[in-house]
């Protein structure tokens, strides 16, 4: 414990685990007529924003989703995804395929590095889509305490900085981090492989130095950016996407012992990764063309 | 979790008598015929009537508090005397209140044969601090930021400090501390309550932070609770529901004006706070970051809040559409010493109350 530390038990509180349980039905509960939930998401907003991501969800990347029945219907479930394109459309679009193909459409939460907090504009509007950071007590409190749905991208920005010719190759998955929230949350992990997000903002290049003068976490060189500044960010390249939702790997087929398991834990983050790997190279290698599919 | 005080508290001591949280407390605690004794402390004279408790003025740094204690044989010690509002106060007074008032608080507490058996602490949520990493919710194991970005949060740390020493030392005292969101209400004074009052409330731009409250009737029974059936422990004393700063402003029915520059907004703040502003570099970072409290350890102790974060903003509303209308008919409470000696020592004055140690013994 810190010099300032309360007397309250340390972080790691495994032995107190019995007595968080026991208070966990202490949530709040929900309150009628709100805009927001607790998280700063806002359902109202979402869909004033619908249009949009409809409109690039049917007619501009033709979403083609497979497997929407991995993605239970209650209860906690975490989403692995694989994660590309500068500013990646896959999160929003794995979003759009749940609201609009599964039949208990529910809100997802998406578990992101904390950086977004910091810019003004973003930090408002992420939030209000849902998206929350990965920070682990939000994780188990989104997972485990209220049930929810979210999504992760192991990959993180190793992922969505990713050049053009690297594409369709994961990378790390981490520290295996998602699985342990998945075991510690006792929820479902379900692998998810997107396929298409890769060719919609492919990056050809970075520059370090204006990445280090403007403070924004990567500066790349895009068919659109910079030279068309901050539109970009819409400026997709009508690339098919493909998006499979793959069988789920339920709490009760973690191997035992996982949570003070390191070796456990990498060994099936690399289970996951190598599951969406395997998916991905069999979807490209079957697809004909990158904007038909 | 624990269990309830072995001992139930009898006599009670509580600093702060002044401000809103120890008057109402003391207020709570002597409409309670179980205990004994209520002796209020403070360097300025109590802001609300008080029926039977003993008002003792003290210096700031609460030197005196030891004698009081040991001749008033003080089973419980209720502080709320911790200012974090630095608005009003300064620093170095806030320093002298904060720390070192703290630290002979305890020392009074910890003599070798104090009869003191439970201490309750008033703490604030700002002990977490603000930031970009923070968790959603901060639970009650959460740290502290290493260097407390504010003044208010460096005292607080250095306090909370002390009544953790203090706990290890005196393994025979109850000690809670209680972690307070923003409080609102009628009664309460504070940046948070001016700033929420304002006919157009400012914000950063592009930042809508997710703020928590809870209302003053719950931040009070959450100290008569921690007086009597708590364990000893920290906690978080918030209300159930998160709201975002616009949504609080529309519930009141204000205006947000998004003009405080994110870059910058430290120098912006205290310009606007030279022009009058209720604005404090505390209230910055949440206004950027916002900030959020696990509550359900606290709730885990039985205790129920009656109002969610919402309900204490609609109240707020409620007394700033009212408060023009009522406030000529309020005559606003006088201390006088000579009267209040009088209610409580005269033969003439017919006790009030079954309990009558307090009236002429």
């Amino acid at each position: 414990m810190g010099p300032n530390g309360s007397g309250a038990p340390p972080s790691e509180r495994l032995p107190d685990e019995d007595a968080i349980e026991a208070i966990r039905d202490l949530l709040p509960a929900v309150e009628e007529g709100r805009d927001f939930d607790d998280w700063g998401r806002s359902e109202a907003f979402v869909s004033r924003v619908e249009p949009l991501l409809d409109f690039y969800y049917r007619h501009w990347f033709r979403v083609e989703v497979e497997g929407i029945g991995n993605v239970p219907s209650e209860g906690g479930a975490l989403l692995v995804s694989n994660h590309s394109g500068a500013l990646p459309p896959d999160a929003p679009m794995v979003m759009q395929a749940i609201r609009n193909e599964h039949p208990n459409p529910r809100a997802l939460y998406m578990l992101v590095e904390h950086w977004f907090k910091g810019y003004p504009g973003v930090s408002m509007l992420a939030a209000r889509m849902g998206l929350v950071p990965a920070h682990p007590e939000n994780a188990q409190r989104l997972l485990h305490d209220e049930g929810r749905l979210a999504i992760v991208f192991p990959e993180g920005q190793k992922g969505s900085r990713k050049l053009a010719w690297q594409k369709y190759r994961l990378r790390r998955f981490g520290r295996g981090g998602f699985v342990r929230t998945a075991a510690r949350a006792d929820v479902p992990i379900v692998p998810v492989a997107v396929i298409g997000a890769e060719e919609s903002m492919p990056i050809f290049a970075h520059f370090r130095a204006l990445e280090k003068l403007t403070g924004l976490i990567y500066f790349p060189l895009t068919p659109t950016f910079p030279h068309f500044g901050l539109a970009a960010a819409l400026m997709y390249l009508p690339a098919k996407f493909k998006i499979c939702f793959m069988e789920p790997i339920r709490p009760e087929d973690f191997p035992a012992g996982l949570r003070g398991d390191p070796a456990a834990v990498q060994e099936l983050a690399e289970e996951v990764r190598s599951r969406i790997q395997t998916r991905l190279d069999l979807e490209v290698g079957a697809r004909r063309s990158v904007w038909t599919g | 979790m624990e269990q309830s005080p072995d001992v139930a508290p009898r006599r009670i001591l509580v600093t702060g008598l002044s401000t809103f949280w120890g008057g109402r407390v003391a207020q709570l605690l002597e409409s309670d015929p179980r205990i004994e004794a209520v002796v209020g402390v403070d360097p300025d004279s109590p802001s609300r009537e008080l029926d039977r408790t003993e008002f003792v003025r003290v210096g700031p740094e609460h030197t005196a508090i030891e004698r009081i204690i040991r001749a008033a044989r003080i089973d419980t010690v209720v502080d709320t005397r911790m200012t974090l509002d630095l608005g009003r106060i300064g620093r170095t007074a806030a320093h002298e209140n904060n720390v070192i008032g703290t630290l002979n608080l305890l020392a009074a507490c910890s003599a070798g044969d104090s009869p003191v058996r439970r201490v309750v602490f008033r703490s604030s949520g700002l002990f977490y601090g603000c930031s970009r990493s923070d968790p959603g919710y901060f639970t009650e194991s959460d740290r502290p930021p290493d260097r407390h970005p504010t003044a208010a949060g460096r005292d607080l740390l250095e306090a909370e400090a002390a009544v953790a020493a203090f706990r290890s030392r005196m393994p025979g005292v109850s000690v809670i501390v209680l972690r307070f969101a923003d409080v609102l209400g009628t009664e309460v004074d504070s940046t948070m309550v001016r700033f929420l009052s304002l006919p157009v409330i400012p914000s950063i731009t592009g930042f809508d932070p997710r703020l928590q409250f809870v209302d003053q009737e719950d931040a009070v029974h959450a100290l008569g609770h921690a007086v009597s059936k708590a364990p000893s422990g920290t906690f978080n004393i918030a209300a159930d529901g998160v709201l975002v700063l616009s949504e609080a402003a529309s519930l009141i029915g204000r205006r947000l004006a998004p003009l405080i520059p994110p870059i910058g907004t430290g120098a912006s703040i205290s310009t606007l706070r030279r022009f009058g502003l209720p604005l404090s570099e505390e209230l910055s970072g949440q206004l950027r970051y916002g900030r959020a409290m696990d509550n359900r350890a606290f709730k885990g102790t039985g205790f129920h809040f009656r109002f969610t974060s919402r309900e204490a903003v609609l109240g707020l509303r409620n007394h700033l559409i009212l408060d023009p209308v009522i406030r000529g008919a309020r005559s606003p409470y006088r201390y006088e010493p000579e009267v209040e000696e009088f209610l409580r020592r005269s033969p003439l004055v017919e006790a009030t109350h079954g309990d009558s140690s307090t009236a002429g013994s």
